[in-house]
């Protein structure tokens, strides 16, 4: 148990099945046009990074996690997220 | 007569078209409300109008989600009020979980701004009863978050709940992929809850409601406010 502030972030990004046109556009017309062949997707997303007061990096994440879900910050019909401690 | 709320949250801007067909032309009581002075469920209908609530920051419509003037909404959507949605108001009920599924970035990435044809899929609910199934109806859109999303499997669901109100079509009307203007799946332009009475939709019946304001001469958005209008005119309602 290390209290402390945790850097925390999520990365919100469409299901795999709802289509990423930002990130459909950046491959196609960035990073394959720009020479780099061995890139075969990308998918963009929204990244919120967050300090977060807690006891541990479990509890850090574990706060963000709950509030991911009970506030939306994402919409589970057509996004999923990784919820990561960095620092 | 019932009487309608417009619940303007910050950024809303569409609110006031949606006041001057509501109130002067199909003459219903209406009024403006700031989403922070719905305190109780004064109303017998309710409209969240389009605009760019919270400045659509994290996802269109996800913060006036949470307002408490939604919490009332919800509570007047179980008692089977009419609540209506447009465009920002739609991406409100849908993030609020009032109606299904999501409404995503446009896969074209641009903001479209045009008239598109919709498809009237139900006259079931309290906003297309004076409609015919099948009419089709020349409404515009402006929206860059319009793509409406639900898993394909949910789709069947939805058909056969009969909670497809919209679709954009095309001259034919037919649900054809040069029809749709933001890559909704199935050309989905509105939806409704299961009871029929909520209902939102990305286009602006508002701007399509007086002939003076409309290209070609069309008022075809009038017939949701006068379909609503009919509803509220229900002794009781």
């Amino acid at each position: 148990m290390t209290p402390g502030s945790y850097l925390v972030e999520v990365i919100v990004e469409n299901k795999p099945l709802a289509r990423d046109p930002e990130g459909e556009t950046i491959h196609q017309n960035l990073i394959l046009k720009g020479g780099y062949k061995q890139v075969t997707s990308v998918r963009a997303g929204k990244l919120l990074r967050m300090k977060v007061e807690a006891n541990s990096p479990d509890e850090a994440r574990a706060v963000v996690r709950k509030l991911s879900d009970d506030l939306r910050i994402y919409n589970p019909a057509a996004h999923t997220i990784q919820v990561r401690i960095v620092g | 007569m019932g009487k309608v709320a417009i619940i303007q949250f910050p950024g809303s801007n569409c609110d006031l078209d949606a006041l001057e067909i509501l109130r002067d032309i199909v003459k219903a009581k209406t009024d403006l409300v700031w989403h922070k002075d719905l305190d109780h469920d004064d109303y017998d209908a309710y409209v969240l109008p389009g605009g760019f609530s919270y400045g659509d920051y994290l996802r269109a419509g996800a913060i006036a989600a949470t307002s408490p003037s939604i919490r009332i909404v919800k509570e007047a959507a179980e008692d089977g009020k009419p609540v209506l949605g447009i465009c920002n108001g739609f991406q409100i009920l849908v993030e609020a979980g009032l109606l299904p599924g999501a409404v995503l970035r446009n896969t074209s990435l641009r903001f479209a701004c045009t008239w598109t044809r919709l498809r009237v899929e139900t006259t079931r609910t309290p906003f297309t009863s004076r409609a015919e199934k099948g009419q089709v109806l020349e409404i515009p859109i402006a929206h860059n978050e319009g793509r409406y999303y639900l898993d394909r499997e949910q789709i069947p669901e939805l058909e056969t709940n009969q909670q497809i109100v919209f679709r954009y079509v095309n001259e034919a009307k037919e649900p054809t992929g040069d029809a749709n203007p933001n890559g909704s799946i199935d050309n989905i332009a509105g939806i409704c809850n299961e009871s029929g009475n909520v209902m939102g939709l990305m286009p602006h019946p508002e701007r399509a409601s007086l002939h003076a304001l409309s290209s070609g001469d069309n008022n075809d958005g009038r017939i949701i406010f006068d379909s609503m209008m009919r509803t509220l005119a229900v002794p009781g309602a």
